[in-house]
């Protein structure tokens, strides 16, 4: 079988056809309670989709009882919103004052160059989204670009190739190895207590971790990186973002899913021990980071 | 209620009155734009400004949005005042010469004359509309979009508001009288057949010593692009 890497930190950006329903007014209504809580909806649409469609902000207005013009206001408002679908890396360069003396300008025409798209575009392929802001309050370091979340001060023109490089790659990878906070786990299956690592698997340079899993009837096994703060996944088919999708031990083919709830999505947990002694708890949606990790 | 003393006058106000209320009912006139009774106060135009505070510690504030305070001093004249409305005015104007509101607002103010370059917007972002629509039509069919240079009016996405029913109100309060809440079928607005865009002497044979205190002014720059024709 064809075996598809997926990563799992990437935001679907196609357009979306059929809003899932009962996610939307799980958002919905976590923040809905308060009465306020209208960015923190968006924010979390967002991070759904990508972007913030159309369709799903007439479900917002229907459901949470706002109307679309104040939605749809604060929607353009906010900078960090997007109506339009974004590629898959965000590329985001400052062009406020301090940056702007500091040549900035420069750095986003690179930027276009590169990219071959002009700010507040997308590349054809959906890999990039060109963005400026105006100040990011971090004036002294730069001019300052942002790609993917990440910061980078003083970025001077002949640099601006290599972040993309690095972007393209998945910071992640390029980083794991320097940070001491990440570190690998060795785990078990709770039930026939046999490991679970696959040597001849590689995720971020190291064994992963092999599961079973199913989903639309289709059964197959789901990779997973060993590096806790890594959420590179690979798996041998599809699984859309948020299905939850039940975990088993390729040795015993016992359940792994644990009594307990996920904390931000209610969502089942997934249970496994860590060798050594404790365990590690992961939530079974597609998409959701939350975990535990417990160690003796 | 309260005591505050407007142009040397004491008056006794309720709590809650704003400082506009309380001057036009000493029948001091302060000009006024973004203001509409029955229309909560926004402050936008900024051209209802009077002085408060006792010299030399003076400021200007928006009177419409501006609650009357125990002992507070207020100079709805002063030169201070006069200055700058009428470069709050001379703004407007530049940027919507068009408007009729506007210009008549600018002759009142003794404007012959303009010195920045105009810009024709059809929006000044004075908020009229959209507090029509949602606070006496309930309707909530419009609104700001964007920030900074790219804020404007209109319905979410552009495309006609299932919320709008059509009332015309956002065009009848508008100084810049703008079709709003009709993208998607212009055809279909109802608006009073309003007298804005059309001066007076633009329908008629060019008075060459017709009085106009607009210079220069959009309807004769309408007829300069005829002319040319
Ligand atoms: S015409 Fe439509 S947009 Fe305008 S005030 Fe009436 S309901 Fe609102
Ligand atoms: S459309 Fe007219 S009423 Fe509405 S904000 Fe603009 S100028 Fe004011
Ligand atoms: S101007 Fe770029 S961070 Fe402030
Ligand atoms: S009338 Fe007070 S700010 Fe416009």
């Amino acid at each position: 079988m064809k075996k598809e890497v997926l990563v799992s930190d990437i935001a679907p950006t196609e357009s979306c056809r059929h809003p899932d329903m009962t996610n939307l007014l799980r958002i919905i209504n976590k923040h809905n309670a308060a009465g306020g809580g209208l960015i923190a909806i968006l924010g979390e649409i967002q991070d759904e989709y990508g972007y913030l469609p159309e369709d799903v902000l007439r479900i917002v207005s229907d459901q949470s009882g706002r109307s679309l013009v104040d939605i749809y206001g604060v929607a353009t408002f906010y900078r960090s919103f997007s109506l339009k679908p974004r590629g898959r890396h965000l590329v985001c360069a400052c062009l406020g004052t301090a940056c702007h003396v500091r040549g900035a300008p420069r750095i986003v025409d690179e930027l276009e160059r590169q990219l071959g798209i002009k700010a507040g575009e997308t590349t054809a392929d959906k890999e990039f989204t060109l963005e400026t802001v105006n100040c990011l309050g971090a004036c002294a370091l730069g001019p300052v670009v942002v790609i993917d979340g990440r910061y980078f001060s003083k970025v001077r023109q002949s640099r601006v190739g290599q972040l993309l490089d690095e972007a393209r790659n998945g910071f992640d990878s390029a980083e794991a190895a320097k940070d001491k906070r990440i570190f690998a786990l060795n785990v078990n299956c709770p039930h026939c207590n046999c490991g679970v690592m696959d040597e001849t698997f590689a995720l971020d340079g190291l064994p992963s971790i092999k599961v079973n899993v199913s989903h639309g009837g289709k059964e197959g096994a789901l990779w997973l990186s060993c590096l806790y703060g890594s959420y590179s996944v690979a798996a041998e088919f599809d699984i859309p973002a948020n299905v939850i999708v039940p975990f088993c031990c390729p040795h015993c083919e016992r359940e792994l899913t644990s009594a307990s709830t996920c904390s931000m999505c209610s969502a089942p947990m997934v249970h496994m021990l860590v060798q050594g002694g404790g365990t590690i708890q992961i939530c079974s949606r597609r998409g959701c980071r939350n975990h535990m990790l417990d160690v003796a | 209620m309260i005591t505050l003393r407007i142009n040397g006058l004491d008056v006794t106000v309720e709590k809650g009155t704003t400082v506009l209320e309380a001057a036009r009912f000493l029948g001091f006139p302060i000009p006024t734009l973004c203001h509409m009774e029955g229309l909560s106060p926004y402050g936008a135009c900024r051209l209802c400004v009077v002085e408060i505070g006792q010299e030399p510690r003076t400021r200007l504030v928006s009177s419409c949005t501006y609650p009357a305070e125990e002992g507070l001093k207020v100079r709805t004249a002063s030169a201070r005042v006069l200055k700058a409305r009428k470069m709050i005015l001379e703004l407007l104007l530049a940027s919507c010469p068009q408007s009729k509101i506007i210009q008549d607002l600018a002759s009142a103010h003794g404007i012959r004359t303009q010195r920045f370059k105009q810009e024709h917007e059809d929006c000044i972002l004075c908020g009229l509309c959209v507090r029509m629509c949602e606070e006496q039509m309930m309707a909530k069919a419009i609104g700001f979009r964007n920030r900074g240079e790219k804020r404007s009016i209109g319905t979410p996405f552009d495309v006609k508001s299932d919320a709008c029913r059509q009332c015309g109100g956002c065009i009848y309060v508008c100084p810049a009288c703008q079709l709003r809440c009709t993208y998607a079928e212009p055809e279909k607005a109802i608006c009073g057949g309003c007298a804005n865009l059309s001066p007076p002497c633009v329908e008629k044979e060019p008075f060459d010593d017709m009085m106009c205190y607009m210079d220069p002014c959009v309807a004769c720059e309408i007829d300069k692009k005829i002319d040319k024709r």
